[in-house]
């Protein structure tokens, strides 16, 4: 954990480089981890053409340029025999393909494989950030991003529902198959209501918050370790970095974990999507 | 409290922004066609094509063996054929080889009868040719010799008649006994 550019994000200095958490006067004397360090809009990297690029559309920019540079390395020109990165990169091919598509969907899934493939790494990056020595920081942590993709699953499911069904969509979307006449017409609204308006924000924000959430949990004990260390000791600081070690080895399992739970509930939804009217 | 506390609650999280939105959906939009048109059909197909030379291969020696199989069968059925025959032809051969050696022996033994018969007549009768010419000559040298030796004529014809048979009797039997004795030897 690199305090000095957590420091720099968090946009105030404690005081000519001497943090120190707890002040003279018993109250904070220095900016704690909060929900301003996700803030980048008043501090850009640089500008192009007036617009004012900040870090987290820097960190898009440069995963697109790994994933296509990864996966072109590995399947521009595919061989027959495997080499190299070939071989991982056809492993998450087929995971994608046999655990997400064609386990939910069926076979009718290969359809959406390039869709769900490039969501989960396009996730998995943005969540592995995080992770990245010097760069450190969710991008989907900025609700905008997971809301984008939530918002194109969105319209992917909606127009293969509208494809498949016609009008019959809202059919399958409403009214879930053997319940009563009476609880439908409550059952129904909440369902429509649920399933077109509801899901694209609780899609995105599942995948905002945990990595909101964790963020936040690995800068607090990292600046606490930090700020501790001057004031209370070695004690109090060693194990707040030793949370700060273990939180960021589970934010690694939640970052992979998230991004599996956001490509299959997209492949669910499409399956819904897909099924045959009851 | 700081100017900075007061910052914090002004900035929403969960307010999204339109640049970053647009951002966003141009950044997937950029992969997922590169993935979609290009890269993923790539793999699709090495994936196929591997599949079918796999399947294809196993085929292959699946054939192979099969008509490997079909040889073998082929070849042992011949062998055993070739076998079959060849102790049929031996056998034939034996029975055949029997015969020409039975048929052989009785020729052989019907041509040693017909010669010892031969042989045994001809002896025969050339012993009895011998002995009636010796019979002849003796009467007449006995009668010559004993006409020397006596130095007279034999008067009585009938009386020398009577001596020279029994003389010759007397010889042929001491022939015979002689005969009879080399024999019994």
């Amino acid at each position: 954990m690199s305090l000095s550019l957590l420091a720099a994000e968090g946009g105030t200095d404690c005081g000519n480089g001497t943090p120190h958490l707890f002040g003279n006067n018993g109250g904070f004397s220095c900016v704690a981890p909060s929900s301003e360090d996700f803030d980048f809009s008043n501090r850009p990297w640089f500008h192009i053409a007036g617009y004012g690029v900040t870090k987290p559309v820097v960190l898009v920019a440069l995963i697109v340029v790994l994933m296509i540079g990864f996966f072109w390395a590995a399947f521009n020109k595919p061989k027959m025999v495997p080499r190299g990165v070939q071989n991982v990169a056809e492993v998450a091919y087929l995971f994608v393909r046999d655990r997400m598509a064609r386990d939910s969907m069926g076979k009718q899934g290969d359809r959406y494989v390039p869709f769900l493939f490039a969501l989960f790494f396009f996730v998995w990056l943005m969540n592995v950030m995080s992770f990245v020595p010097g760069i450190q920081f969710p991008v989907s942590s900025v609700y905008s991003f997971p809301l984008a993709l939530a918002l194109m699953v969105w319209l992917t499911y909606m127009f293969a529902g509208f494809q498949r069904h016609g009008l019959g969509y809202f059919k399958v979307l409403g009214v879930p198959s053997g319940v009563p006449l009476g609880i439908l017409l409550i059952l129904t609204p909440i369902e429509l209501l649920s399933n077109i308006f509801i899901r694209p924000f609780t899609l995105g924000i599942r995948l905002f918050a945990n990595m909101f959430a964790g963020h936040l949990l690995i800068a607090t004990f990292s600046a606490g370790a930090w700020y501790m260390f001057s004031v209370k000791g070695i004690v109090f600081s060693g194990a707040s970095f030793t949370m700060a070690i273990v939180m960021t080895g589970f934010e690694l399992f939640i970052q992979a974990l998230q991004a599996y739970i956001f490509v299959m509930l997209t492949a669910s939804y499409l399956a819904g999507a897909l099924e045959e009217a009851h | 409290m700081t100017s900075a506390m007061i910052l914090a609650s002004e900035f929403n999280p969960i307010k999204p922004k339109g640049d970053e939105l647009v951002i966003g959906t141009i950044a997937f939009l950029i992969i997922f066609v590169i993935f979609w048109k290009k890269l993923l059909p790539n793999i699709k197909k090495t994936l196929d094509e591997r599949t079918d030379a796999i399947e294809g291969g196993m085929k292959r020696a699946e054939e192979a063996q099969a008509a490997a199989a079909a040889l073998q069968e082929e070849y042992q059925r011949n062998l055993t054929e070739a076998r079959h025959e060849a102790a049929k032809i031996t056998q034939h051969a034996r029975e055949q080889g029997a015969e020409i050696v039975a048929q052989m022996r009785g020729e052989g033994q019907e041509q040693r009868d017909n010669l010892v018969a031969g042989g045994r007549a001809q002896l025969d009768a050339d012993a009895a040719a011998t002995r009636s010419a010796l019979k002849g000559d003796l009467g007449t040298l006995a009668i010559a010799l004993a006409s020397k030796i006596v130095g007279e004529s034999l008067e009585d014809e009938a009386r020398q008649r009577g001596t020279v048979d029994r003389f010759l009797s007397e010889l042929e039997a001491k022939a015979d006994a002689e005969a009879g004795a080399k024999a019994g030897a």
